[in-house]
C-alpha cells in the first residue's frame, strides 16, 4: 500500500512556506526497498518529528534529506527532495554543500578525539569561517545549553565528558557552522532521562533559529518537543513479499496523538501495536 | 510441564557418587598434569631461541662495544682494530631510503582500501596481492630490484648502489604498511566519518583531519614494525646494495649494511673480523630491540 496523501495537502504551495519538500520519496539498498511513495512538507522554524516501528525507514528518509545515505554502498534515491528551491538529488548540487547548510546529529555520541573547543572549531574553521573563533564557540556551546559544565575546561579531549555532554557537544558543533537545519537520529536514545530533558529544553530554544527534524522511538518526546509528526509504517508490498516502510500519515503533533484519520496511527500512539 | 519432577528418584542413580577430595591417581587427573607438563616444556622449547641467540650474541658481542667500534671504519683483512661505524650508516641510510618509498606509497594504498575503496574487485586484488607479497620470500625481492634496478644500471649508470637497496626493503616493507594502515583505518569508529561528513567536511578533509589522526598509533606501530623487519635483512641487500669497506659515497654507490658486514666478516678467516661480525650482530638486535620496544611504547597510545 502506498501511503495516503497527507491529509493537509497543499499542492505545490508557496515553496518559501515550507523548509524542505519531499515529492514522492523512495530509497532502496540494493535491489531492497527500504521506503516508498513518501509526500512531505516540513514547514520552516519549527520541529518535525518522525515516529514509527523499527524498519519502517524513518532513519533513512532523514539521512535522505541532507544526503547522507549516499555513504552507504548500493543506497539509492527515486523522486525529489526540494530544499530551497533546488532539488537535492539533481546531478549539479554538491552534496558536501548540501550537509553545510543541513547539518545532522547522530544517535550516538560521537565528538571527534580532539579537544571540546577543536570539536566546535573544526567544523567552522573547514567551512571557511573568518570571524573570532573564541566567541563563536562560546556562542554556540551556550546555544546548546553546555557552557556553563564546559567553559573551564575547553582544551580537554571530548572524551572527557558524559555521554549527555558529549550529545550536546556534537549539538554545539552542529550549529556552530551555522545550518539551516539540524537533523536529529534519535538523539537521546543513548541518554539518561535528565540529559534528555535538557536537549529537549534546547530543542525548544533551537527552534527559533533553526529547522528541527527529529527522528525519535519515544512518543513522549515526540509529543513535548515537536510541532509536525510524521507517522511512519511497515507495510507488506503490494507487489508481492516483503515489506516496504511509508508515510502513514503527516500531520500536526496534536492532530496525530488526539485524533490520527488512520487507523494504524491510533493503534501506534495509543500502544496497541509496534 | 509435563515430565513429572519427583524430588525422590525412586530407581537407581545412573552415576555414582564419590568424595568431593581431590584423587590424585585417577585417570583424569594424571593425563592432566602430563599435558600440562608438555605444555609448559613445549613453551619453553619455543622462547629457548630468542633467550639464547640474545644471550649469546650479547655474550660475544657486548664485550666489544666501545666508540672505536660505533665511528671507525673496518681494517683491512689482517689488520685489528677498527668499527663498523660505515655499516651502522649504511643501514640507516638504505632504510631511510626504503621508508620514505614505503610508508607514503603503502599507508596511500591503505587509505584507498579502507576509505576509498567499495571493496570492489580491484581492492580485493590489491589486498590479496599485499597478503602474497609479505609472503615473497627476502631473496626473491633482491633479485627481482637486481634484474630491474641494478642489472639495467637505471640510476645514472650505476649498478650496485644505496639506492637500489632501498627500494628492495620498501617493497618488504610495503605489504606490512598496507596491511596495518588499511586494518587501523577499518578500526575508526564509522560514526567519527559521519560526524565530520554531517557538518560538511568533504572526503578528503575528513580522512586528513579525522580518520587518520584518530588511527595515527595503529598505523605508526605498523610502520615501526616495518622499518624494524626491513633493517635486519640481508638477503635484498646482497643483490643491490652490496658492501663497501669505505664510508658511504653518495645514495648511488655501493653502501655497507650491517646484515651484510655480517654475513661478509662472519666467514672471513680472521680473528679481527670475525669479531667485528659479533660486535655487529650485537648492535643490530639492540637496534631492533629498541624499534620493537618503540612500537610497543606506541601502541600504549592506542589503549590510553
Amino acid at each position: 500500500m502506498t501511503t495516503s496523501m497527507p491529509s493537509s495537502s497543499h499542492a505545490h504551495a508557496a515553496s518559501s512556506e515550507f523548509c524542505m519538500e519531499l515529492e514522492n520519496v523512495g530509497i532502496s539498498y540494493g535491489s531492497n526497498e527500504a521506503v516508498r511513495g513518501v509526500y512531505m512538507q516540513i514547514p520552516h522554524g519549527k520541529v518535525t518529528a518522525f515516529i514509527g516501528p523499527s524498519g519502517c525507514g524513518k532513519s533513512t528518509v532523514l539521512r535522505a534529506l541532507n544526503r547522507m545515505n549516499d555513504l552507504i554502498e548500493g543506497c539509492t534515491l527515486k523522486g525529489r527532495v526540494i530544499f530551497d528551491g533546488q532539488d537535492l538529488y539533481a546531478p549539479q548540487v554538491d552534496p558536501v554543500e548540501v550537509r553545510r547548510r543541513i547539518g545532522m546529529v547522530f544517535q550516538k555520541p560521537n565528538p571527534f578525539p580532539k579537544s571540546i573547543y577543536e570539536n566546535i572549531a573544526f567544523g567552522a574553521r573547514i567551512n571557511g569561517y573568518r570571524g573570532d573563533m573564541d566567541e563563536l564557540v562560546e556562542r554556540s556551546l551556550r546555544k546548546a545549553a553546555i557552557w556553563d559544565e564546559t567553559k573551564d575546561k575547553l582544551k580537554e579531549s571530548g572524551y572527557a565528558l558524559s555521554g549527555g555532554q558529549q550529545q550536546r557537544l556534537c549539538i554545539a558543533r552542529a550549529i556552530a557552522i551555522e545550518p539551516e537545519v539540524i537533523l536529529m537520529d534519535e538523539p537521546c536514545s543513548a541518554l539518561d532521562p535528565i540529559s534528555t530533558l535538557k536537549i529537549e529544553e534546547m530543542m525548544h530554544e533551537l527552534k527559533k533559529s533553526y529547522t528541527i527534524v527529529i527522528v525519535t522511538h519515544n512518543m513522549q518526546q515526540a509529543v513535548r518537543v515537536s510541532d509536525m509528526t510524521g507517522f511512519f509504517n511497515v507495510t507488506p508490498k503490494a507487489d508481492g513479499d516483503g515489506k516496504v516502510g511509508c508515510l502513514e500519515e503527516f500531520a500536526a503533533t496534536e492532530t496525530i496523538f488526539n485524533a490520527p484519520t488512520q487507523q494504524a496511527t491510533q493503534d501506534y500512539v495509543s500502544g496497541r501495536f509496534g | 510441564m509435563t515430565s513429572t519432577t519427583s524430588p525422590l528418584p525412586a530407581q537407581q542413580p545412573s552415576f555414582s557418587r564419590s568424595s568431593l577430595r581431590l584423587n590424585s591417581s585417577l585417570a583424569r587427573n594424571r593425563w592432566n598434569q602430563f599435558f600440562t607438563v608438555v605444555a609448559a616444556v613445549f613453551a619453553v622449547m619455543a622462547v629457548l631461541p630468542l633467550v639464547l641467540v640474545l644471550g649469546y650474541v650479547l655474550v660475544k658481542g657486548g664485550t666489544l662495544l666501545s666508540i672505536r667500534l660505533l665511528t671507525e671504519l673496518p681494517p683491512p683483512p689482517g689488520l685489528d682494530g677498527g668499527g663498523i661505524g660505515n655499516a651502522i650508516i649504511g643501514t640507516i641510510v638504505v632504510t631511510l631510503v626504503a621508508s620514505l618509498i614505503a610508508i607514503p606509497v603503502g599507508v596511500g594504498g591503505g587509505i584507498y582500501l579502507a576509505e576509498y575503496s567499495r571493496s570492489g574487485w580491484f581492492a580485493q586484488f590489491v589486498r590479496f596481492g599485499t597478503n602474497v607479497l609479505s609472503g615473497v620470500p627476502s631473496i626473491i625481492c633482491g633479485v627481482f630490484i637486481y634484474g630491474l634496478i641494478v642489472s639495467t644500471r637505471l640510476f645514472f649508470g650505476q649498478s650496485y648502489s644505496a639506492m637500489a637497496g632501498g627500494v628492495a626493503l620498501s617493497v618488504l616493507m610495503l605489504p606490512t604498511v598496507i596491511k596495518t594502515t588499511d586494518e587501523a583505518l577499518k578500526l575508526v569508529p564509522q560514526e567519527l566519518r559521519w560526524g565530520a561528513i554531517g557538518i560538511g567536511a568533504s572526503r578528503f578533509v575528513t580522512i586528513t583531519r579525522i580518520t587518520l589522526p584518530a588511527a595515527f598509533t595503529p598505523i605508526a606501530t605498523g610502520v615501526v614494525l616495518g622499518i624494524a623487519r626491513a633493517a635486519g635483512e640481508t638477503a635484498p641487500l646482497i643483490f643491490t646494495a652490496l658492501f663497501s669497506p669505505f664510508w658511504a659515497e653518495g645514495l648511488f654507490n655501493p653502501i655497507a649494511t650491517m646484515s651484510v658486514l655480517i654475513f661478509n666478516f662472519a666467514i672471513m678467516p680472521y680473528e679481527a673480523q670475525i669479531a667485528l661480525a659479533w660486535a655487529a650482530s650485537f648492535v643490530l638486535v639492540v637496534m631492533i630491540l629498541a624499534a620493537n620496544l618503540f612500537a610497543r611504547w606506541l601502541a600504549r597510545f592506542a589503549r590510553a
